[in-house]
């Protein structure tokens, strides 16, 4: 249906065009006056009042339609004597009635399913037919409008960019409504999931087994099941286990980031540096689900074995191996980063350096570094935003179990980990489990927020005092 | 120290200095080529299966059809039989044990190939032909090497009897290897030698087609506004801010968006690609967004200025000047984006992707996988055969970005014009 009135209203557009287009022409040869614009915008100037209201109260209705749908046939199956007791009862019935409806469901018919799908049938029906009357009602009135305004010659190129205007605005805006959308997603869960566990609990316990909260009524607590709860959901162990693996990622990636930055930036030809400097970053467009299955599969069991003939007990999802894979996939933002930042310290500092007789790793390391630090800490901060917000690699690599150690050896879990293992599969909605990872969420976001910040504020000072 | 010996150290500090700058690079060189060589050598034997070369005998009784029956009676007709007749009569067995170890090497799909044999000629009834039968997961990579046969019996998923069968047909010439069709046309599948990408590369298509034509025209649109239009003010500094840190966001959090909005709100189906694409598309928007505001800024004022000193609008100046100049930076921009959305797995995981699909989706509702989280589920299953199927999985991946990339800089260096 939806397709057909999108047809037929590009129909209608397509044709208002060329009706616009030669009526403004005829009338300005016809009684002598001048246009206020080329024909062809009175044309455009009809497209637009005719697709834009229609489109944007299509989708609008679209959106709302099985919403509303669905609430009234709930309703209406409860007042019949259906019984549920509670939301997934409810869409569990909502789905028998829409299956009866297609033709496509095969078990018992009882009355109330059979008449819930009547008015399910009926419900339809109705919504699509004042759907299409809205619509027509809609198009009708906005071209009448428009073509009021085209008889009065008015200056339609400038109305049509004002449209046009708009919809670019428009546009931009939904990089805020993304923000947002993920702000509310977040919130909305955790402030459930915070109603039932304490903050603090969450902030500062240091046990986290939520798979012990797994069928629990969130709604009805005691005090008594509260303890045992409160206890599941402790924070530290998973920052501890994200920070240790980033830290051990950042051990590989800052020292050789930095250097093939440092090189690239003051020692390599510019032939050297056409050719490596995008095979380097060559590393940060490799999926991270192949650096996964890259450290799950051959880099892990390789540390495993290596460590057994030194007579070490390694893990074969030890944290050393998922934070080396990581640190390897972090090279090239560090490595190109600081090259950019090294490049823009302007070269009279150098040459300062270089008459007074240093040497040129004497100025880099006391002066171009020196020089150029907030920028290469701002880079490392963003590569350490990327490090605690990578997913793939640590789901694959790292364990699952939460465990507080600061062995590299031992395995460690994160909380992009937990965030995949709690909501893969199927998932219980209102279950304390399930909103944990909405938290997680929110913590991540907020962490790798205050990162960026603070990234982008040194590199932006840094920048702004060699400009 | 003398001032020699000063210098001297001073000199040999600047080499050693310069030397870590050389190992860092090889190191990451080092790296990229380790990798691509271990996918490379675990994976590129999954483009071929193993086969075994078996006599089938259609037997009129067994099949219970007559000649010349319509080719629906066929598709309804059971072939189970003949295949176990024929197949048994691969390697002389002496009783039940040893048949059904032999039934074991052929793969579970046997009896439909003979089935489609049959389908492809005419006339084959009380006939007998040769026909090539893939071969199960185990043989595959026994024959394939993978698979090593000088463990105790008990540790190795293959029987003596059966080792003794594998050599027998070695010998004689029976078994060999064939291009693997399966893994292009086939979907998911519990068995190895029946699992392939054909599923997860149609979903990886449907979900960046709606990335693309979500993403891309709001992408150049914002950036046009942002950068052509947009006055200076605190609404505009305020979209900057965001789209910088959207760009910045973990990708596992549009996951939960999505999730959140799309899911349990909107209620759009889970695991299909309708949803993978919304999802990408919001997550790439603003690493398009970037690209695309560089290289309308890279267009030089005179271009604007030109336009409107002949009496174009502003709206003119941008649409018919600014943007085909910049089309070429904006495109390569997109396709690097779009690359990173096709390699991406975390969101895609969070909004029922991972779930075990078989057929081939035949629209963008319909459930269905994508290549990265294909390579996820395959990694996690403990079968030999899948290992190497991850790993060609990876290649054809690797292989889509690298096309990508390239595309995106011959864009660039083709049809971007530089200024100065």
């Amino acid at each position: 249906m939806n397709f057909v009135l999108i047809f037929l209203i590009t129909i209608f557009s397509l044709s208002l065009f060329f009706y616009g287009r030669s009526k403004t022409k005829s009338i300005s040869i016809e009684k002598n006056i001048k246009l206020k614009a080329l024909p062809k915008f009175y044309g455009y100037y009809l497209v637009l009042w005719c697709s834009i209201p229609a489109l944007v109260f299509l989708l609008v209705w679209s959106l709302f339609e099985p919403i509303i749908i669905k609430t009234i046939i709930i309703e209406t199956a409860a007042n019949q004597g259906a019984i549920f007791d509670d939301k997934n009862e409810a869409n569990l019935i909502y789905e028998k009635i829409k299956a009866i409806h297609l033709g496509t469901y095969f078990g018992d018919i009882d009355s109330i399913l059979k008449e819930s799908a009547l008015s399910y049938a009926k419900f339809i029906n109705l919504f699509t037919n004042s759907k299409v009357v809205l619509i027509f009602g809609i198009i009708i009135s906005s071209v009448i409008y428009a073509l009021n305004k085209i008889k009065n010659n008015n200056k339609a190129r400038d109305d049509v960019e004002r449209i046009l205007k708009g919809l670019l605005f428009v546009s931009s805006l939904i990089a805020i409504l993304t923000t947002l959308g993920i702000i509310f997603s977040l919130l909305f869960e955790s402030i459930k999931f915070f109603s039932v566990i304490n903050v603090f609990d969450y902030l500062f316990g240091t046990n986290w087994s939520p798979q012990r909260a797994f069928v629990r009524d969130a709604s009805s607590i005691t005090a008594e099941e509260y303890e045992d709860l409160k206890d599941a959901f402790g924070f530290i162990p998973l920052i501890a286990g994200t920070s240790f693996i980033a830290f051990i990622a950042m051990l590989v990636a800052v020292p050789v980031g930095l250097f093939s930055g440092i090189y690239m930036a003051e020692y390599a030809s510019s032939k050297v540096r056409k050719f490596s400097k995008p095979i380097i970053e060559i590393l940060a467009g490799i999926p991270t689900v192949v650096y996964g299955f890259f450290a799950a599969l051959t880099v892990g069991p390789f540390f495993r074995q290596f460590g057994e003939s030194l007579g070490l007990t390694v893990s074969s999802e030890s944290a050393l191996a998922a934070g080396l894979i990581m640190g390897i996939m972090i090279i090239p933002y560090v490595s190109s980063l600081s090259d950019d930042v090294i490049n823009s310290v302007p070269q009279s500092l150098r040459d300062g350096s270089y008459a007074v007789g240093a040497t040129k790793s004497e100025t880099i390391k006391q002066v171009v570094i020196p020089a150029a630090l907030p920028g290469i800490i701002g880079s490392v901060l963003l590569a350490v935003s990327r490090a605690i917000g990578e997913t793939m690699i640590v789901v694959m690599a790292a364990g699952l179990a939460a465990n507080l150690t600061i062995n590299p050896l031992e395995s460690t879990t994160t909380i992009t980990t937990q965030i995949v293992m709690i909501l893969v599969g199927d998932q219980e909605f209102d279950s304390p489990k399930t909103q944990s990872a909405f938290a997680l969420g929110l913590t991540l976001f907020i962490a790798t927020l205050i990162l960026n910040y603070i990234a982008q504020r040194a590199v932006k000072k840094y920048r702004e005092k060699y400009d | 120290m003398t001032k020699e010996e000063r210098l001297k150290k001073r000199h040999k500090a600047e080499k050693r200095f310069r030397f870590y700058g050389v190992v860092s690079i090889l190191v990451a060189l080092l790296f990229v080529l380790i990798l691509v060589q271990n996918i490379f050598s675990k994976g590129s034997s999954a483009f071929k299966k193993t086969v075994i070369n078996v006599e089938i005998f259609f037997d009129q009784e067994l099949l219970e059809i007559k000649n010349g029956a319509s080719e629906n009676e066929i598709i309804e007709a059971d072939f189970y039989d003949v295949a176990i007749e024929s197949l048994i009569k691969a390697y002389p067995t002496k009783n039940l044990k040893e048949e059904n170890q032999l039934l074991k090497l052929f793969s579970g799909d046997a009896e439909f190939e003979i089935k489609q044999a049959f389908l492809d000629n005419n006339n084959l009834i009380g006939k007998k032909i040769n026909l090539n039968i893939t071969a199960s997961d185990d043989i595959d990579q026994l024959h394939k090497g993978n698979y090593p046969r000088d463990l105790p019996e008990d540790r190795r998923r293959i029987s003596d009897f059966q080792l003794v069968i594998y050599d027998f047909l070695v010998e004689n010439d029976k078994i060999g290897k064939n291009f693997n069709n399966y893994f292009f046309k086939n979907g998911d599948s519990r068995d190895p030698e029946l699992a392939g990408i054909g599923g997860a590369l149609v979903g990886s298509f449907y979900s960046i087609l709606i990335c693309l034509l979500l993403a891309f025209p709001v992408a150049v649109l914002a950036s046009i506004y942002l950068e052509e239009f947009a006055p200076k003010n605190k609404i505009t500094d305020f979209i900057e801010i965001n789209i910088n840190n959207l760009a910045a966001v973990p990708s596992i959090v549009y996951g939960l968006l999505a999730l959140q909005i799309l899911l349990a709100t909107i209620q759009l189906p889970r695991s299909t690609p309708l949803v993978a694409g919304i999802t990408l598309a919001l997550m790439t928007l603003p690493r398009i967004i970037i690209p695309c505001r560089a290289s309308l800024k890279a267009v030089p004022p005179s271009i604007r200025e030109g336009a409107l000193a002949v009496g174009a609008s502003k709206f003119q100046s941008v649409f018919h000047h600014v943007v085909p100049l910049a089309l070429p930076g904006t495109l390569s921009g997109t396709i690097i984006g779009l690359a990173q959305a096709l390699g991406e797995t975390a969101p895609l995981i969070l909004i029922g992707m991972v779930a075990f699909v078989v057929d081939i989706p035949s629209s963008p509702v319909d459930p269905s996988s994508s290549l990265p989280v294909q390579v996820y589920l395959w990694s996690e299953s403990a079968e030999r055969g899948f290992v190497e199927k991850t790993s060609a999985t990876i290649m054809m991946l690797l292989s889509f970005l690298i096309v990508m990339n390239f595309l995106a800089v011959y864009l660039r260096q083709k049809f971007e014009k530089r200024w100065n």
